[in-house]
This record gives structure tokens, C-alpha cells and sequence, in this order.
């Protein structure tokens, strides 16, 4: 019995409590206090009385009895608060479907669209990851104070703007769920992207969006973009063990040791992939999921079917006309066409600011042959790069292509 | 139920619509009023004069100081609001998105600090 054991049922337990507190005071605030005053509880019982067999139930209902405990003590605490807790039956056994609905609840109050993308991804990250500020604020490169108030004022929005804890009827669904997945989305690529050289960091944004696409796909069945964006982020986590190298370096896609890759994670992704081309419904998660699906399928980069890869984003891109889905596109392009074919359609992209834009022209001047221009182009991505591990790995690809022809 | 102000900006310099859609704006705009008193949402609501009407008054050494003009410099500027109650934020902004229809102008939604009575 150590620490680590509370701080483990912390990571698993904190955001399902919340989410229950949440419902049962209506206040995002009072629920965390209660839920952290619960853990505070935890540290001091659990090495004498060991790990409750059901620890999620007992930090809810201690959570509770803290709650209670507060608004006894200040008795300035608004009455309707406690009230709606001490005519909640304490003993209210904990069901399973019940918890989902709350955490569900959450997300979509989380996400809502009347907050910042910002704000969005650091309460999801806060109330359903039980990240703590420190962490959010270092996966984002923004000053802890910062990532502090922005926590704060997401809450306050919530609280005086009066934003509902519940699920959107089905009506609402599709403008209601498309924040959400792009909140997990970002969380899980903060995490895979690689900002900080903290790698413990960047592994708990991965886990926890996998985790969250998990709960939702689990929550909405029927929710075929749900189920692709799971799919997506199974089948890049499948790669995330060969994506660094011995010495900690990065290794791109083309060279990675596909032995490292999780076979267990590429076989359920590929496996949904399946089943959602048989619904025949897709959607752009799902048609990114499907690109991945093909990569994963080859035995080593050479065998790639780069033909059915251009295929998929020639529909990815009449679902999602960006110019980061035409940059996409191009890379499988040069691989089907040529590179020459390709850099014509990347120099028409506006996209200057963009880090990846510049990785990619880099690749096409120097398989051109245009060795100058190249060498620029790699230079204007390494002054877009804030990561030492990708810099270094940049810096690599411009010696290559300085050293060639 | 909480009390949401609905605010109409409008913008400075923007080319003024014809008689046509100003008259069927005005009856949109009567209709929705309409409909807010019948549902019960209903606080109060009105239309104001141009930004150039307004006189602003500051306290200064416990003297009036009148100045002629709006407070801001901005380019946008309140032009008229809806006073609503809605259940929460979500019933807010579909009565918003309704007002913006209706008036043709993008509508700012926000809370009344003390929640209305019933």
C-alpha cells in the first residue's frame, strides 16, 4: 500500500467521480473540491483499511459525505447545494450505465460550443482526464497561470452562462458531437506530435484520448464517425512503440520497425475499419482510419498500395476540402505519380505557416533534384520546429538531402 | 429560469438594406416578439436610436460630465435587445439563433447576473 496505489485509483477513478458529483451538485467547482477532498481521505485510510474492493463507489460516497461536511461548516455555501446532496440517498448503490451517462454528460458540457477550442480541450482534459494543471499546461506550451485561468473561466462560462449537464437529443447529435471528437482528436495529436521532450506527458495525452474514443464508442454504438476515430487512433497508437528509435530519435513511418508495432491494436483497428466500410456511411474520420487501415496493411513501406491510399483521399478531401487534407493527398500523389506531379499542387497551397508544409516540399525539391530550394525548405520547417527530437530528425533528412546528387 | 440579454450590434459603416428588407425584418422581428410573449419568455425588449444619439455621463468629483457620442470607439455598436428567460444556455441560444433570423444581425447572448424567480 503506497502512494502510487492512490494516485493509480486517482488516474482511473477521478474523472468518473467528478462527472457524479457534478450531477448530484451541479457545480463543476464544488464537485472537484469534494472529489479531491475524497483522495485526501484515500491517502490517509487506504494503507490502514487497504484498497476498498470497489474504489470508484467509495470515493463517490465519501465525496458525498464531504460535500455534506462543507456545506455544514459554511454555512454561506448556497442552500440549494446542499439541499439537492442531503436529499440524494447516501447509499445509492453506484451502476455502471449510470456512470457512463454522467461522464457523457460531462464530455458534451466539456465541449460545448459556446467555449473555445482551447477551453474545450483543457476542462476534457482536467474534469475527465483528472490531468492536473501542471500537465495540461506543459502539453501546450503555455504558461502554467495561464492554462490556470483558462481553467478558471471555462467554469465560470458555465456556471453564470448556465450551459446544461446533459446529452444532446439526437437532432442536436451531429453539430454537438463534432466538437467532441475534435477535442479528442487534439488531445490525442498534442500527445503524439510531440511539443515538449517530456515523453511522460505526451504518453498520458495518447492514453487518455484513446480511453475517451473508447467511453464514446462505447456510449454511441451507433455513431459510425465514433467508431472511426476510434479506429484512427488505435491504428497510429499501434505504431507509437516504433516511432522512436534506440537512442530516442524520431523514426518516420517509411523506416520504422513494423515487428514494434502492437499487433493486438492494428488487428482491432483493421477490424473496424471492416465493419464500418460495410456500413457504406463515411465520414472523415472514418476515411482516415481507412488511410491508416492501408499503411498498417503492408508487410514492410515498400509493399505500401499507395494507389488505394490516393483513392482514399481523393474522397477525404471531397469530404473535407482543407488545404492540410490537399498536402496529405499530394505525399501519396508523388508516391503514385511521381514527385514533380506533386510539388505543382503543394506550391499552390496556402499554407506557408504550417510546419509539416515545408517538411513535404523539402522532400519533393530534393527528389527533384532541386537541391538549393530544398535545402531552404528545410530550413524554414526547422524554424517552425519547437521539438528537439524532431529537430534533430529534420536536421538528419537536410544533411541527406545536402549530401545527395 | 435564468434572464439572458440578447444584444444586436450593429456595424458602423455598413450599407444601409432596402425599404423592402427593412419592412420584412420589422415584421420578422414583430413575429418572434410575438411568439416570445405567447411562450413566456418574455422580459422586455427594444429597438434604439442610431449610436450619435447617445449621451454618456461621468461622475467626476461628484459632478455630471457629460460627453456627446456612445462610450466606445468600436466599430460595432448596440442597436436594440431582447430582455428573454430561457431554461439554460442551450434554450438561450436557440432563441438567439431565432432573433439573428429574424433581425438579419448576429446577436450576443449573455446571462443576467441574478437568476430570475420562477
Amino acid at each position: 500500500m503506497t502512494e502510487g496505489t492512490v494516485a493509480d485509483a486517482f488516474r482511473a477513478e477521478y474523472g468518473r467521480a467528478v462527472a457524479t458529483l457534478v450531477r448530484l451538485l451541479g457545480d463543476i467547482t464544488l464537485a472537484e473540491e469534494a472529489v479531491q477532498d475524497a483522495f485526501v481521505v484515500a491517502l490517509e485510510r487506504w494503507p490502514d483499511i487497504g484498497v476498498p474492493p470497489n474504489p470508484g463507489g467509495w470515493i463517490v460516497t465519501t465525496a458525498r459525505r464531504k460535500a455534506i461536511d462543507r456545506f455544514r461548516r459554511e454555512s454561506t455555501r448556497e442552500a440549494r447545494h446542499a439541499q439537492a446532496l442531503l436529499l440524494h440517498d447516501p447509499d445509492e448503490p453506484q451502476e455502471v450505465g449510470a456512470v457512463r451517462d454522467d461522464q457523457l454528460r460531462l464530455l458534451f458540457t466539456c465541449c460545448h460550443p459556446a467555449l473555445s477550442t482551447e477551453a474545450q480541450v483543457a476542462l476534457t482534459l482536467r474534469l475527465l482526464g483528472g490531468l492536473d494543471t501542471p500537465q495540461i499546461a506543459r502539453a501546450f506550451l503555455v504558461p502554467e497561470p495561464t492554462m490556470a485561468q483558462r481553467l478558471v473561466r471555462a467554469k465560470k462560462k458555465i456556471r453564470d452562462a448556465g450551459i446544461p449537464y446533459r446529452v444532446p437529443t439526437e437532432s442536436e447529435l451531429p453539430a454537438r458531437l463534432r466538437p467532441v471528437l475534435a477535442v479528442v482528436y487534439l488531445v490525442y495529436t498534442a500527445g503524439h506530435s510531440a511539443t515538449t521532450g517530456e515523453q511522460l506527458v505526451q504518453e498520458e495525452l495518447c492514453d487518455e484520448a484513446v480511453r475517451l474514443a473508447r467511453v464514446l464508442a462505447e456510449l454511441m454504438p451507433d455513431e459510425l464517425e465514433v467508431l472511426g476515430l476510434l479506429a484512427l487512433l488505435l491504428l497510429l497508437d499501434a505504431r507509437r512503440p516504433a516511432r522512436t528509435g534506440s537512442a530516442g530519435e524520431l523514426v518516420p513511418l517509411g523506416r520504422q520497425d513494423r515487428s514494434r508495432w502492437d499487433r493486438a491494436l492494428v488487428e482491432e483497428g483493421q477490424g473496424r475499419v471492416r465493419a464500418l466500410l460495410r456500413r457504406g456511411m463515411p465520414g472523415p474520420y472514418q476515411v482516415q482510419a481507412a488511410i491508416q487501415a492501408v499503411h498498417t496493411d503492408a508487410a514492410d513501406s515498400g509493399a505500401t498500395n499507395w494507389r488505394q491510399i490516393l483513392d482514399l483521399y481523393d474522397l477525404l478531401l471531397a469530404l473535407l476540402p482543407t488545404p492540410v487534407v490537399a498536402l496529405n493527398r499530394a505525399v501519396a500523389l508523388a508516391e503514385v505519380a511521381g514527385p514533380a506531379g506533386a510539388l505543382n499542387v503543394v506550391e499552390t497551397l496556402p499554407l506557408q505557416g504550417y510546419q509539416p508544409f515545408h517538411v513535404v516540399r523539402a522532400d519533393l525539391l530534393t527528389r527533384v533534384g532541386r537541391k538549393p530550394e530544398a535545402l531552404e525548405a528545410y530550413d524554414r520547417a526547422l524554424e517552425l520546429t519547437v521539438n528537439t527530437v524532431e529537430r534533430a530528425h529534420l536536421q538528419r533528412r537536410r544533411a541527406e538531402a545536402s549530401g545527395a546528387g | 429560469m435564468k434572464q439572458y440579454l440578447l444584444a444586436v450590434h450593429s456595424v458602423e459603416g455598413e450599407a444601409e438594406p432596402s425599404t423592402e428588407v427593412i419592412q420584412q425584418m420589422f415584421a420578422d422581428v414583430e413575429a418572434f416578439n410575438a411568439d416570445m410573449r405567447a411562450t413566456g419568455a418574455w422580459v422586455f425588449a427594444g429597438g434604439l436610436h442610431p449610436p450619435t444619439s447617445a449621451t454618456v455621463v461621468r461622475i467626476k468629483d461628484g459632478e455630471a460630465m457629460l460627453t456627446d457620442g456612445p462610450f466606445a470607439e468600436s466599430k460595432e455598436q448596440l442597436g436594440g435587445f431582447w430582455v428573454l428567460k430561457a431554461a439554460d444556455l442551450d434554450a438561450a441560444l436557440e432563441l438567439a439563433r431565432r432573433g439573428a433570423v429574424a433581425c438579419g444581425k448576429p446577436v450576443e447572448v449573455r446571462p443576467f447576473r441574478d437568476d430570475a424567480e420562477d
